[in-house]
């Protein structure tokens, strides 16, 4: 059986190659690449391209659809991916409402699936159908609870929480709530807006009237930059917090010098090259940046990019385990790649270290993020705080 | 809130109201003269925004392949269109109009982008560059349907706004620019800072205003664009060809779309799908006006800007359900107030 897989229409990149003697191990990528979330979904779909098509001298075939940010489209490509294609793992997606809806359909197939999205949500808590996914992306409450850590030693008395109209702004509001009420921290005041908004004038104008220490800005990628463009323009003078969703370089080019200062928690992955000789993430981290901007230009680093290196790591450490016990394409194999995903120990990816178990299907601690703020224009790695 | 806080929020809304005012201008005047309402209006500020933006980088913008596509496009619609009667004459109009015009535009802006001409020459290009594509769209999707009833052209319009939208995404990426803005002054008034941006906004937007009440009230040619709008059949037994009319009005609105992108830019970030909001909020000030009169649409455009100002101040969350829930009173209004029609035509 001869046959040609067109997996990737980006660019004209053509992903190809016949199929050996031995049955290829099949893995489908559903993500973001059009749509509100293009920005998480392009550098994943670019990193992508640069994943090894041989683990332990297996082929491994990578099916890559667009989902355009849609929960239909999603569910409809992993049903696709799950029934015609036969793969035996699904990657994806970009999104948390995309990825809680493929819950079901890997649950219903069988097949383990690793998201690439960040609410907890999608793996907690653990059920029967759970029982099939990890996720790749921190969960909120670790970074939320750095920012509050990091506000309680900075002196911080309140803050203002500007944050998006969506389930982003809502996660990050439901976890760092009662993480600041801990640390006898006031909310002062709590603002909207959505991705789209021209102008936050009146949200940043309520803000500034409760007078809060610092401002927290709960946002992804660059319309995050908005609020505290207006913020600096209407002479707010106090500490301004971004959250991990911002780390890329569109949004240091949009902000300018209006974000410098600005503290945030971001994955290890952000500032590879300025981590420590003895952090083991570094060396990963590092490799995967280099491969990246030799294909995609110097500065095209995004961490959510990372994200689907991560998943193919932890694919590739478990592959060779489930392989032991039963062949690629049948049900016993996606089980047997369930239990080894279950059962990775000390495995290092680019955004920290992993220890799954039975219930933490993300499997993180600590190492999983650091604190970073913006100097001249440029990510730099602060002394740790936890 | 105290009067300090009003008066920002409508500094703040009468700068965005200034915006929405363009895009209602543009969608009356185009649903006057082509019954088409023009959803990729939008499109056409972010195209304009995110053009003067990469110019402003030094890079040759997604819109110039984008243009020269679509004048290509716009070539065989026009022979299709003209295919009875095609000799020379009309093939070298077509033929200038829609690949030399563009062509030469496109050599421009290739000369032009790297060396950064600066701030009034990019500007102009943005809009060399953006305005012809509305003449373009119009003889590719909509002039074949100019016989179609208006949920027809709805419908067109709609899947031209798609288009364009994820076009948008191919030639510009999905993370947004903003540019500097064009002018770096401030004054002081009272309580506020005016910048030198926000009077640039609100004066352009009632030249423009003033511009368009001329040309239609002065010129031959806007008094053909009325008298299409007023009775297609009897302007074109009085020799006013509809499709140039049409043809005219959409280049307008791109040009105004374009010069609103220009405004915009330095005030926000701008993506690739901004467009639509914006231009649906134009579209909601447009309505208010009764898709007719540029004066109402312009002075309602001012209303949805200061309510959404206020709205953002007061609950934040909920900022679109008002400024779009502002539509349905006005809409009550309107159908007592006039009499029933069966149909549209």
């Amino acid at each position: 059986m001869r046959r040609i897989v067109w997996a990737l229409a980006l660019a004209g990149t053509v992903l190809a190659g016949p199929v050996m003697a031995q049955q290829p191990i099949k893995i489908g990528v559903t993500i973001a690449k059009t749509g509100p979330a293009a920005s998480l979904g392009i550098p994943q779909a670019n990193t992508v391209t640069l994943l090894p098509t041989e683990v332990a001298g297996q082929k491994i075939e990578w099916i890559v659809l667009d989902d355009a940010s849609d929960t239909t489209k999603g569910v409809a490509n992993a049903r696709k991916l799950a029934s015609d294609d036969k793969v035996d793992a699904i990657v994806g997606s970009s999104v948390t409402p995309v990825s809680l809806a493929l819950i079901e359909v890997a649950a219903e197939a069988k097949v383990p699936m690793i998201s690439l999205a960040a609410s907890a949500k999608i793996v907690a808590p653990m059920d029967d159908k759970r029982r099939w996914v990890f996720k790749a992306p921190q969960n909120d409450a670790l970074m939320a609870e750095a920012i509050a850590a990091h506000m309680a030693k900075a002196g911080v008395k309140s803050v203002g929480f500007i944050g998006f109209n969506d389930a982003y702004g809502d996660g990050w509001l439901s976890e760092i709530t009662p993480r600041l009420e801990a640390k006898g921290i006031k909310l002062a005041a709590t603002e909207r807006y959505a991705r789209t908004d021209t102008s936050v004038t009146g949200q940043v104008l309520k803000v500034i009237a409760a007078k809060p220490d610092a401002v927290l800005i709960a946002g992804s990628g660059t319309p995050a930059a908005l609020p505290q463009k207006t913020l600096k323009e209407r002479g707010y003078a106090g500490k301004y917090y971004q959250t991990h969703g911002v780390a890329n370089a569109d949004f240091l080019r949009v902000g300018g010098k209006d974000v410098d200062g600005t503290v945030l928690p971001a994955g290890p992955l952000l500032v590879a090259e300025q981590l420590p000789e003895s952090n083991p993430v570094r060396k990963v981290a590092l490799d995967y940046t280099k491969a990246y901007e030799a294909k995609f230009g110097a500065g095209s680093l995004a961490t959510f990019g990372g994200h689907a290196y991560d998943a193919q790591v932890l694919l590739a450490n478990a592959i060779p385990v489930a392989l032991k016990t039963a062949k690629p394409g049948t049900p016993e194999f996606r089980a047997a790649l369930r239990d080894a995903l279950e059962g990775l120990k000390e495995v290092v990816y680019t955004h920290g270290v992993v220890a799954m178990t039975p219930t933490d299907h993300v499997g993180q601690d600590d190492r999983a993020r650091v604190m970073v703020t913006i100097e001249n224009g440029r990510w730099k790695l602060m002394p740790a705080t936890n | 809130m105290d009067a300090t806080i009003l008066l920002l929020l409508l500094q703040d809304g009468v700068v965005n109201g200034a915006i929405y005012a363009l895009i209602a201008l543009s969608l009356v005047l185009v649903f006057t003269v082509t019954r088409v309402i023009l959803i990729p209006q939008g499109e056409f500020v972010a195209y304009g925004a995110l053009t003067l933006a990469s110019l402003e980088a030094g890079t040759l913008p997604g819109t110039v392949p984008l243009l020269l596509g679509l004048g290509a496009c716009a070539f065989l619609a026009d022979c299709a269109e003209a295919r009875h009667n095609l000799d020379g004459r009309a093939l070298l109009r077509f033929g200038l109009r829609d690949l030399a015009l563009p062509g030469v535009v496109a050599v421009i802006a290739w000369l032009l982008a790297p060396t950064k001409p600066g701030l009034p020459v990019e500007i102009l290009l943005t809009l060399v560059i953006v305005t012809p594509m509305g003449g373009f769209l119009h003889a590719v999707a909509f002039r074949p349907l100019a016989h179609a009833s208006v949920l027809v052209l709805l419908i067109a319009s709609v899947g031209v706004h798609l288009a364009l939208t994820g076009l948008g995404l191919v030639f510009f990426g999905a993370e947004g620019s903003r540019t500097p803005p064009l002018s770096e002054a401030s004054f002081p008034a009272g309580p506020l800072l005016v910048s030198g941006q926000s009077l640039w906004m609100i004066g352009l937007t009632l030249a423009i205003i003033v511009a368009l009440w001329l040309f239609f009230s002065r010129t031959l040619l806007g008094k053909a664009l009325i008298a299409t709008a007023v009775n297609r059949l009897g302007a074109r037994l009085m020799g006013i060809a509809p499709s140039l009319a049409g043809r005219l009005s959409f280049s307008v609105a791109a040009f105004i779309g374009a010069l609103s992108g220009v405004l915009i830019a330095p005030l926000t970030t701008v993506y690739y799908d901004t467009g639509f909001l914006i231009g649906l909020k134009g579209f909601v000030a447009a309505i208010i006006g009764g898709l007719a009169s540029y004066p109402a649409a312009a002075a309602a455009a001012l209303l949805v800007g200061i309510i959404e100002s206020v709205a953002s101040f007061e609950a934040s969350a909920f900022k679109e359900v008002i400024v779009f829930m502002a539509i349905i009173p006005v809409l009550l209004w309107r159908s007592l107030r006039s009499a029933p029609v069966e149909d549209e035509e």
